[in-house]
């Protein structure tokens, strides 16, 4: 378990890690935390000939929160996100989603801007940045562009992002009501079977808006307008959940694997979903 | 071969210069190049935890850190808590309370237990659970080392008190 041979680099600031993409094109990769790629590269399945390692770049770190905008820095690890009492007042569903990832070992150095860029359809956090309808930073040698998460995603690890861009920062409006990220894992550690990330606003027993995406249920997170707008107007009763399970279930194309068989994973979709509104529903 | 490269380490409080390639594992270059087998290639693939070692005052898994990531960083391995002659608390507990049976996992769930008894001196049982959840051990059903945590929790905190 011991990947090919690939050079070092440590650079301490952004332009010195682009210069690097570009210097070295196709065969540079950025790490993180490193919790997906090293994985892939004992396993061979990256080749990587030069490893542009970003702990050192102060720029990438950070959390902020300002009045009701949000910025993460990308290399920020899930356990700094946990900690951060700031960051839990302005947008609890982060911390409740972090704690559901991996475990603690993984948590220490696994990083936001890692778990959002890889484009993994099992990551948590690119469902997460949907539903908050939150914007990531690029960061390239023609300097600096923004993304919407909903627009990063194209299919499993093929992102918005070029080779020569790295991901410095997610920013979002902290959102208003209530709250909920429900996964179903097999296992502490697992990616999810399903998950569902949902943030509702009540006003006068109804709901005035909602926004709900999921996890690892197709090649890219889904946010699935079509679910948010069949809650909208309702008193998120029983017949507007289905509704808005109905319309998730139209906007998801799981497939078979060794989570389950298709039926399966849509079934369980609807159960997380029901369960993440009705826990979102009584904190709003 | 790829081309080594010097890497600077604190492990136990001792520094140390490696020459290792980038491509090497901080698990290998402890085990290997300085000699510290306490901790364990269990499953090589960041599950079982048997590898964890503290670094930088984080619990990590040393099988997915490049030693070249680790370079300028503070190691404590199993061996840096305790000695045959001084036990830690920890293993001292995990001896008292069955908190082991083959003892493969036993540095990983050590280590791993000194650093969330760090951050949380008195967790609950079910705190615990949750924060061993990256290590697995297959003998003993993870009782008797909840109660091995716990026992060195109560020890470590009494002590404390009467300090």
């Amino acid at each position: 378990m011991i990947p090919s041979a690939f050079a070092y680099h440590r650079p301490t600031d952004l332009a010195s890690a682009v210069g690097l993409l570009q210097q070295f094109g196709d065969e540079a990769r950025v790490i993180a935390g490193g919790h997906s790629l090293i994985p892939m590269m004992k396993l061979r399945m990256a080749e990587v000939g030069h490893l542009v390692d970003l702990q050192a770049v102060a720029s990438l770190k950070g959390i902020e929160v300002a009045g009701p905008q949000v910025r993460i820095g990308a290399m920020v690890t899930q356990a700094e996100l946990i900690s951060h009492e700031g960051l839990a007042k302005a947008a609890p569903i982060l911390r409740e989603a972090a704690l559901q990832i991996a475990d603690p070992q993984v948590r220490y150095v696994g990083t936001v801007g890692g778990n959002v860029a890889n484009g993994d359809p099992g990551n948590d956090m690119p469902g997460l940045m949907q539903c908050l309808d939150a914007r990531f930073a690029l960061h390239g040698p023609n300097g600096a562009r923004e993304v919407a998460a909903r627009d990063f995603y194209h299919s499993a690890y093929m992102t918005e992002r070029q080779d020569d861009e790295i991901l410095t920062a997610i920013h979002f409006a902290a959102p208003a009501g209530g709250y909920a990220y429900e996964k179903q894992k097999r296992k502490i550690g697992d990616y999810a079977t399903a998950a569902a990330a949902v943030q509702l606003v009540r006003d006068g027993g109804r709901v005035a808006a909602a926004s709900v995406a999921m996890t690892n249920l197709s090649d890219t997170p889904v946010w699935s307008e079509a679910a948010g707008a069949a809650l909208v107007g309702s008193t998120c009763d029983e017949g507007a959940v289905m509704a808005a399970i109905a319309a998730m279930l139209g906007d998801i194309d799981p497939q078979k694997d060794n989570r389950g068989p298709v039926e399966f994973k849509r079934h369980v979709a609807g159960v997380i979903l029901a369960r993440a509104i009705a826990r979102a529903w009584s904190r709003a | 071969m790829g081309k080594k490269m010097q890497i600077s380490l604190t492990v136990n409080g001792e520094a140390h210069e490696i020459l290792a390639e980038p491509r090497a594992l901080l698990i290998h270059v402890l085990r290997e190049n300085l000699g510290l087998t306490g901790p364990h290639i269990g499953c090589e693939t960041s599950h079982c935890g048997a590898c964890t070692v503290d670094m930088n005052g984080k619990s990590v898994k040393s099988c997915t850190v490049f030693a070249a990531q680790a370079d300028g960083a503070q190691i404590t391995t199993i061996e840096g808590l305790g000695s045959p002659d001084a036990l830690h608390v920890l293993q001292r507990s995990f001896r008292e309370h069955h908190g082991l049976q083959c003892g493969f996992c036993t540095p990983g769930m050590i280590t791993r237990a000194n650093r969330l008894l760090q951050e949380n001196p008195s967790p609950t049982e079910e705190e615990i659970r949750f924060g061993m959840a990256g290590n697995l051990c297959r003998c003993t059903g993870y009782q008797n080392i909840v109660k091995s945590i716990l026992a060195a929790a109560a020890e470590m905190n009494a002590k404390e008190a009467a300090e």
